[in-house]
């Protein structure tokens, strides 16, 4: 096995140099420890190669960082090894390996700036966005042979009928805990039966479409800024322009059409499933029987409740869609932009359709909706 | 040369379903010399260099690399193996969310964890610069280079262990000709620099002629032929004479030609 000795007692020549003698191999997998061996000895320093067998560009980076730094003198270099120790020296120029590094202060300030222009710089294009789809649907209302019915259909598919089963299951659990939640807190009062109503204008006014819309905006939302932010990478975008093909005509136009249109729809099969979770719920545990629970639904629901429901759907499917359309046509250069935008399609959608439905809430009490 | 070939295969196979891509394939790879491959496009080059660096496993045949059998050895194991090698995908392959810098680091972080961060960063440093990229590319992503400094840090990376063998997929491809011609002259120089053995893939005619000692022809799911260009020329093989006596292959050989005239 190689081995370094370094005795400077015994073998400091006639100058009086330390001698660092490496024998056997002075490569990369001895870096470490060859180095602590050489960062050991005091100037002067001579460093004896005669014994090295083989010698890989690490080594010979060692040895140029002694003589560079410590004016050390090497001896018993044979022709090749002097070679790899000039290429080196030759690939000695100033490199910068890590960014500059600026106070914690200043950079949690340009952080907090960056952050806020970023924001604003967002809103903004998602107002253009908005702005640019409007225009291409005036387009299209021009000059109808340019709407592409395949492609919404195709959509109505992806967004409306794909997403039944979740939807269905999840709005039919949202009803069972209703009416679960709601017959506990009712029962201290002795007023079970106020369960229904609970049931029928939650479901209806407020949580199936909100729901709903969470939902779509995860399935369908997350996917349109998946699909179209691959597609701006592979360049499909930059190609269609090129033929003519408008991308928001052709891509974005559909997906917004097909996720406002399917909204209610959805919307209005989740409060019927919801009805249904509920309904079984107070049978079950209250034991109101199916007629009379939708008997009293009748009664205690406003139809206002239906439209407030309806309205607020094909609003949030509209906002979902742009949001999600908007953040793929942002995605530019590598593939790890499309996990970031598709995450912050389903952000930005979700807390829009909050905040839509909270200036729904105080627009529909003020015209009486109540 | 009596000396032991540094890659060897015998009777390699490969299939995906019904499709052979290699039937049989044998092929020999001399120490210190630059192998390029070519074929027609969906002849299994890239395939073959796959199942040489282990991430393709063969249907049948037989692997040696450094005198080593790879096939059906164990990751630990091979590992060892794999460190005397290294290798520059198509597209860099750079990981795209670490710096040149770092990107050069992993392999070395990975295989001799003791080294201590300074030593890494100056080793990194003159890998950087032995690539021929500029001084401040060390703490850049690879998002913000261009194509050409992009395969220059993948071969910092490559070169980051100091291999014996380097693999190459297609280095020119998308450079432009006087990038191409640079990194062909880079390869030239570091092989003679680092003694490094070039298993290199290239659909680039200025290049075969330029750096390559010996030519392998993959076609009809087999190495038809092996050897230098002058010895290629000479056989009568339809594919190969079309591929270095068309139009592009003619005006590649006179451009060696003028050249080395010039010189």
């Amino acid at each position: 096995m190689a081995a370094i000795t370094s005795d400077s007692k015994e073998r400091s020549d006639e100058q009086g140099d330390n001698i660092c003698r490496i024998i056997g191999a002075l490569t990369i997998t001895r870096a470490a420890s060859t180095q602590r061996e050489i960062d050991s000895l005091a100037d002067p320093l001579t460093i004896d190669l005669v014994g090295v067998e083989r010698m890989d560009t690490v080594g010979a980076w060692l040895v140029h960082r002694a003589v560079r730094d410590r004016q050390a003198r090497v001896i018993g270099a044979s022709p090749e090894k002097q070679l790899l120790l000039d290429q080196v020296a030759d690939a000695d120029h100033p490199t910068r390996m890590r960014p500059e590094e600026t106070n914690s202060a200043s950079r949690a300030l340009a952080e907090l700036g960056d952050w806020t222009i970023e924001a604003g710089r967002t809103l903004v294009g998602l107002l253009g966005f908005l702005g640019a789809v409007i225009l291409g649907m005036g387009k299209i209302i021009r000059r109808p042979k340019r709407f592409r019915l395949n492609a919404v259909v195709q959509r109505f598919d992806l967004v409306g009928v794909r997403a039944l089963g979740i939807i269905g299951l999840m709005t039919f659990l949202i009803g069972v805990v209703i009416g679960q939640q709601g017959a506990v807190q009712l029962a201290a009062f002795g007023a079970e039966v106020y369960t229904i109503n609970l049931i029928g204008r939650l479901s209806v006014r407020e949580l199936a479409t909100l729901m709903t819309a969470i939902m779509v905006a995860g399935r369908s939302g997350s996917a349109f800024a998946a699909q179209l932010g691959t597609m701006k990478i592979t360049e499909e975008i930059d190609a269609m322009r090129t033929i003519g093909v408008s991308p928001i005509e052709a891509l974005v136009i559909p997906r917004i059409l097909a996720a406002t249109i399917m909204m209610p729809l959805l919307a209005f099969y989740a409060m019927m499933m919801s009805l249904l979770g509920g309904g079984i719920y107070v049978w079950v545990d209250l034991g109101i029987p199916p007629a009379t629970f939708i008997q009293r639904i009748q009664e205690v629901v406003p139809l206002t409740d239906l439209w407030v429901g309806l309205i607020k759907a094909p609003v949030f499917g509209f906002i979902i869609a742009l949001a999600g359309c908007f953040q793929g046509m942002l995605v530019e250069g590598n593939s790890e932009e499309v996990g970031l935008r598709t995450t912050a399609a389903v952000v930005q959608s979700i807390f829009l359709v909050i905040v839509l439905d909270a200036v729904f809430a105080v627009f529909f009490s003020q015209i009486g909706w109540i | 040369m009596s000396e032991q070939p540094i890659i060897t295969i015998r009777g390699l196979t490969n299939s995906f379903g019904a499709d052979k891509i290699h039937d049989g394939l044998d092929l020999d790879v001399r120490r210190g010399e630059i192998l390029g491959v070519v074929g027609g496009s969906g002849t299994g080059k890239s395939v073959l260099m796959r199942s040489i660096i282990g991430l393709q496993t063969p249907s049948a045949g037989e692997i040696e690399i450094l005198g080593e059998n790879m096939i059906g050895r164990d990751d630990a194991d091979a590992k060892n193996i794999r460190r005397r090698w290294g290798i520059l995908f198509q597209n860099g392959a750079l990981f795209s969310t670490l710096t040149v810098a770092e990107n050069v680091q992993v392999p070395i972080r990975e295989y001799f964890p003791f080294i201590k961060p300074p030593l890494l960063d100056e080793i990194a440093g003159y890998k950087i610069a032995m690539s021929g990229l500029p001084a401040d590319a060390g703490p850049k992503f690879p998002s913000e280079l261009s194509g050409g400094m992009r395969k220059r840090a993948g071969l910092a990376r490559a070169l980051a262990l100091d291999p014996e063998l380097l693999f190459l997929d297609e280095p020119t491809a998308g450079l432009d000709p006087i990038g191409a011609a640079a990194f062909d002259e880079l390869i030239q120089n570091l092989k003679q620099r680092l003694e490094l053995t070039v298993f290199l893939i290239t659909h680039d005619l200025d290049t075969l002629y330029a750096i390559c000692d010996r030519v392998a022809v993959l076609s009809d799911k087999k190495v038809v032929a092996v050897g230098t260009i002058d010895e290629l020329l000479a056989l009568d093989h339809p594919w190969i004479q079309e591929y270095f006596n068309g139009p592009r292959g003619r005006a590649a050989s006179a451009g060696l030609q003028k050249g080395h005239r010039a010189s």
